[in-house]
C-alpha cells in the first residue's frame, strides 16, 4: 500500500510528477545484489523535484522499499537497527501500539528511513529535537567503490556527517541506526489558534515554542495588506494516558486514493481563494485529542494527492530564512510570492531550532515557509525570484523539494558546499554516485 | 491457539508478508530457507516486530536438495515443539523468452517447482498425518489454470503442483489434512520487477492477508487477490481459438 503507483512507461518522476525523466527502477530484498551498478538508490518518491531521478544518460536506479527488515529491537532503549527501506507507515504499525514513536517525523509517514536520513527531514518539533540526523547512531552503507561501510560520529566521521542530509550521493544508504522515543499514549493533544496576519504568527511561534515540544502553522498567502499571512497555528504534545482514556488504539487505514488526474489548471487561483478563505474560518475546536495522523501527516489521507495538479505536475518551494532577519523578513518573501503570482492553499510556516550536523542539512535557526506551486509557464521566473530573496536574506532552501533552482543560485545560499563536494568527492572520485538534482546543482 | 508454523520462502516476497502476518498476531513462526545470512535477518525482523516472544527460529532448506527433506521436517519440528501448519511460497521463476532458451534452467524450474515441492509436500503429509492432522498451504498461481503464451511451461509447473494438491485434499481430507492451494495472480515482488503490470496487480501484503484468511478457514483453493476466480472461470472456458490468438 505504501509503494507509489509506479509509472510502467518507462519514466520516472518524483511526488511533483515534474520533471518526467527516462528512468526505471530495479528493486529486490537484497538491496546489495541491486546497488552494485546503479548511481543512485530511490526510496518511495516523495522528494518533490528531481532528487530521486536518475541523470541525463542514466536509466536505472535502485528502489529501496523491499528491503523492509527492522533488524533489531531493544524495548528498553528503544535502540532499532532496520533496513533503509522500510517505511516510517510500516514502522508505525509495528511499534506505536507498543508506545514507541521516531524521534522525529515529516509531514508525510510514507517515506523510508534512508530517504529520511538522506534529506534529514525536520517536522512540528524541530525547535526542540532537530532533524532526524541527530537521532541517528550510525549507517550502514555501500559506497562508490563496492564496499559495505559502517559510519557513526566515531567512525569515518566525514562519511556520516556528509550523508545525513547528503540527498543519497555520497552512496547507498542500507542500514539505519536510531533510537525510538517512548510516547505516554498513541494519541495527540493539541490546540489551535487563529492568527490575524505573519507578524503575529512570528510571535506566536517564539512563545509556543518554549511551552510545546510541536508547533507548526498554515498561512493564507493569498491575503495581502494588513491579514498578510494570516492563518491557523497548530500546537501539539503526546495526549497523556488520562487525556487518551477510552479512545482505543488509532487505525492507521490505507489512504483513499485520488483516482485519476485533474486537468490543468482546477487547482488555481480560484481554487486557492475559496480554500484559504473558508480554511481559515473553519470552526475548529480550541483543543482536542486528536488522531497522529491528522496532527503529522493532514495529507496523507489522500493517497496520491499529487494528481489534482494536473497532468504537468507542481513543486514545492521550501526555505528557511534566518532569525536574523527579523519579521520582516517573512514579509519581505511573502510579498515576492504575492507579487509573483505564488497562490497556493498549502503554505506552512515552522521556526527552525539550530543548524544540525549533516553538511548539507536544511533548516537553521530561522523561519521556514513551505509552499505548493502548480507548473506553469511563469514557475520557473517566480522561483527565481524567491530564491534572489531567499539568498538577500542569507537563507537557503530544501533540496528535497527543489526542481527549478539554479546552481548558481544554490551556490550562494550553502556555505558549507565545497566541504560537502570534497567528502563526495573523497568517496567517490569517479562521481559514480550522483542524480538528475546533483547534476543540476553541481555538475556531476 | 496461537499456530505452530513452518514457512518455506519466508525471506522474501509473499512468503515475508505472510510470516509478518502469522507472527505479528502471536502465532509461532519457523523460517526455512536457502541462505542462512538472509534467515538469521529475517528472524530478527520477525522477532523485532513481536512483542515479547521468543526469537524466531530458522534452518536451511534447499528445495533443490530433496534428499534433506526428512532432516529438514524433524529439524523444525525440534525447533517449534512440533508444528501445525506449513507454508511454502519458494519456487523458480523466468519468463517464457528464458526458458525457451536456457534448457538447464528449464530442467532446474520444472524439478524445483514440481517434482521437489511435491516430495517435501509428501514428508510433510506424513508428519502432520502422524500428529493427527494439519494444515498445508501451498503457493501454486493462476498460471497453472489455463496454458497460456507467456507461461507455457512455468504455468505447467504449476498446472502439476495445482493438480497434486487437489488429489491431497481429495485423499486426505477426512483424515485431517487441510490443504490449501493458493493461487496468487500478478503480485509486485522482486520476482514480478519490470514485468509490464495488468489489472489486478496487488500487492504482497494484500496477498498474505487473504492467505491468513484461507489457512484459518482450511479453504482448499483460494485467489489473491480473489477477483481472479472470476478472471480464470472466464479464462478457463475461453475456447482453443481463442486462446491461441490471445496474446496472454
Amino acid at each position: 500500500m505504501t509503494t507509489p503507483a509506479a509509472r510502467t512507461d518507462g519514466t520516472l518522476s518524483g511526488w511533483g510528477r515534474a520533471p518526467v525523466v527516462p528512468g526505471y527502477q530495479v528493486r529486490s530484498e537484497d538491496l546489495l545484489a541491486i546497488t552494485g551498478n546503479v548511481p543512485l538508490t530511490r526510496g518511495l518518491g516523495r522528494a518533490y523535484g528531481d532528487a530521486a531521478l536518475p541523470a541525463p544518460g542514466d536509466m536505472c536506479v535502485a528502489g529501496s522499499t523491499l528491503a523492509d527488515r527492522m533488524l533489531s529491537f531493544s524495548a528498553d532503549t528503544g535502540d532499532i537497527t532496520a533496513e533503509a527501506g522500510l517505511s516510517l507507515d510500516e514502522l508505525y504499525r509495528a511499534l506505536l501500539p507498543r508506545g514507541w514513536f521516531t524521534p522525529v517525523t515529516p509531514g508525510t509517514r510514507f517515506v523510508t528511513l534512508g530517504g529520511m536520513v538522506a534529506a534529514d527531514v525536520h517536522g512540528g518539533n524541530h525547535h526542540v529535537d532537530g532533524c532526524f540526523g541527530r537521532h541517528v547512531r550510525a549507517l550502514r552503507m555501500r559506497v562508490a567503490d563496492g564496499r559495505v561501510v559502517t559510519c557513526s560520529r566515531t567512525e569515518h566521521t566525514d562519511l556520516f556527517f556528509a550523508t545525513i542530509g547528503g540527498m543519497g550521493l555520497t552512496g547507498h544508504i542500507l542500514d539505519v541506526s536510531f533510537r525510538m522515543v517512548r510516547v505516554p499514549s498513541p494519541w495527540v493533544f493539541q490546540e489551535t489558534q487563529r492568527v490575524a496576519n505573519i507578524d503575529a504568527f512570528m510571535d506566536a511561534l517564539t512563545t509556543s515554542a518554549s511551552a510545546w515540544p510541536m508547533t507548526k502553522g498554515w498561512i493564507d498567502c493569498l491575503s495581502k495588506g494588513p491579514s498578510m499571512g494570516r492563518g491557523v497555528l497548530f500546537r501539539g504534545r503526546w495526549a497523556d494516558a488520562g487525556e487518551s482514556a477510552g479512545k482505543g488504539f488509532p487505525a492507521l487505514n490505507a489512504p483513499v486514493p485520488v483516482p485519476f488526474t485533474f486537468p490543468h489548471g482546477v487547482i488555481g487561483v480560484h481554487f486557492d481563494r475559496a480554500f484559504n478563505a473558508g480554511y481559515y474560518r473553519l470552526p475548529r475546536p480550541r483543543s482536542s485529542v486528536v488522531h497522529p495522523k491528522e496532527f503529522f501527516y493532514p495529507l496523507d489521507g489522500a493517497g496520491d494527492w499529487h494528481r489534482i495538479y494536473g497532468p504537468r505536475g507542481f513543486t514545492q518551494y521550501q526555505c528557511v530564512l534566518p532569525a536574523s532577519g527579523g519579521h520582516d523578513a517573512a514579509r519581505r518573501f511573502l510579498n515576492v510570492v504575492t507579487r509573483g503570482g505564488g497562490a497556493s492553499f498549502l503554505c506552512v510556516i515552522k521556526d527552525c531550532g539550530p543548524e544540525g550536523e549533516g553538511l548539507l542539512s536544511f533548516p537553521k535557526a530561522g523561519i521556514s515557509i513551505a509552499i505548493d506551486l502548480a507548473m506553469n509557464d511563469n514557475t520557473q521566473a517566480l522561483i527565481d525570484q524567491m530564491n534572489e530573496c531567499v539568498i538577500a536574506e542569507s537563507g537557503r532552501i530544501y533540496l528535497a523539494k527543489d526542481a527549478l533552482t539554479r546552481p548558481e543560485h544554490f551556490r550562494a545560499m550553502e556555505s558549507r558546499l565545497d566541504t560537502f563536494l570534497q567528502v563526495r568527492r573523497a568517496w567517490d572520485p569517479q562521481g559514480r554516485i550522483r542524480s538528475a538534482q546533483s547534476v543540476r546543482l553541481f555538475g556531476w | 491457539m496461537p499456530l505452530r508454523v513452518v514457512v518455506l520462502g519466508g525471506t522474501k516476497g509473499m512468503g515475508r508478508a505472510v510470516a509478518r502476518r502469522l507472527a505479528a498476531r502471536g502465532d509461532r513462526v519457523h523460517l526455512l530457507g536457502r541462505d542462512p545470512e538472509e534467515l538469521a535477518r529475517c528472524a530478527a525482523d520477525l522477532t523485532a516486530r513481536t512483542p515479547a516472544s521468543s526469537p524466531v527460529s530458522y534452518s536451511a532448506c534447499d528445495l533443490e536438495r530433496p534428499e534433506t527433506f526428512a532432516a529438514t521436517v524433524a529439524e523444525a519440528a525440534t525447533a517449534l515443539g512440533g508444528f501445525d501448519t506449513v507454508v511454502i511460497t519458494a519456487a523458480l521463476f523466468a519468463t517464457q523468452a528464458r526458458l525457451e532458451t536456457d534448457r538447464a534452467f528449464t530442467q532446474r524450474l520444472l524439478t524445483v517447482n514440481f517434482a521437489n515441492t511435491v516430495l517435501l509436500c509428501e514428508h510433510v503429509r506424513d508428519y502432520l498425518l502422524g500428529r493427527g492432522g494439519g494444515t498445508l498451504c501451498v503457493f501454486s498461481s493462476v498460471a497453472g489454470e489455463r496454458a497460456r503464451k507467456p507461461v507455457v511451461l512455468y504455468g505447467a509447473s504449476k498446472a502439476g503442483l495445482s493438480a497434486y494438491l487437489e488429489g491431497l485434499d481429495h485423499k486426505f481430507q477426512s483424515a485431517g489434512l487441510r490443504t490449501v492451494c493458493v493461487k496468487p495472480g500478478f503480485v509486485r515482488t522482486a520476482m514480478t520487477e519490470g514485468l509490464p503490470e495488468p489489472p489486478f496487480a496487488t500487492d504482497p501484503d494484500s496477498v498474505a492477508a487473504t492467505v491468513v484468511r484461507a489457512i484459518d478457514r482450511g479453504t482448499p483453493v483460494v485467489y489473491a487477490p480473489p477477483i481472479w476466480a472470476l478472471v480464470m472461470l472466464v479464462i478457463r472456458w475461453l475456447p482453443r481459438v481463442v486462446m491461441r490468438r490471445l496474446g496472454f
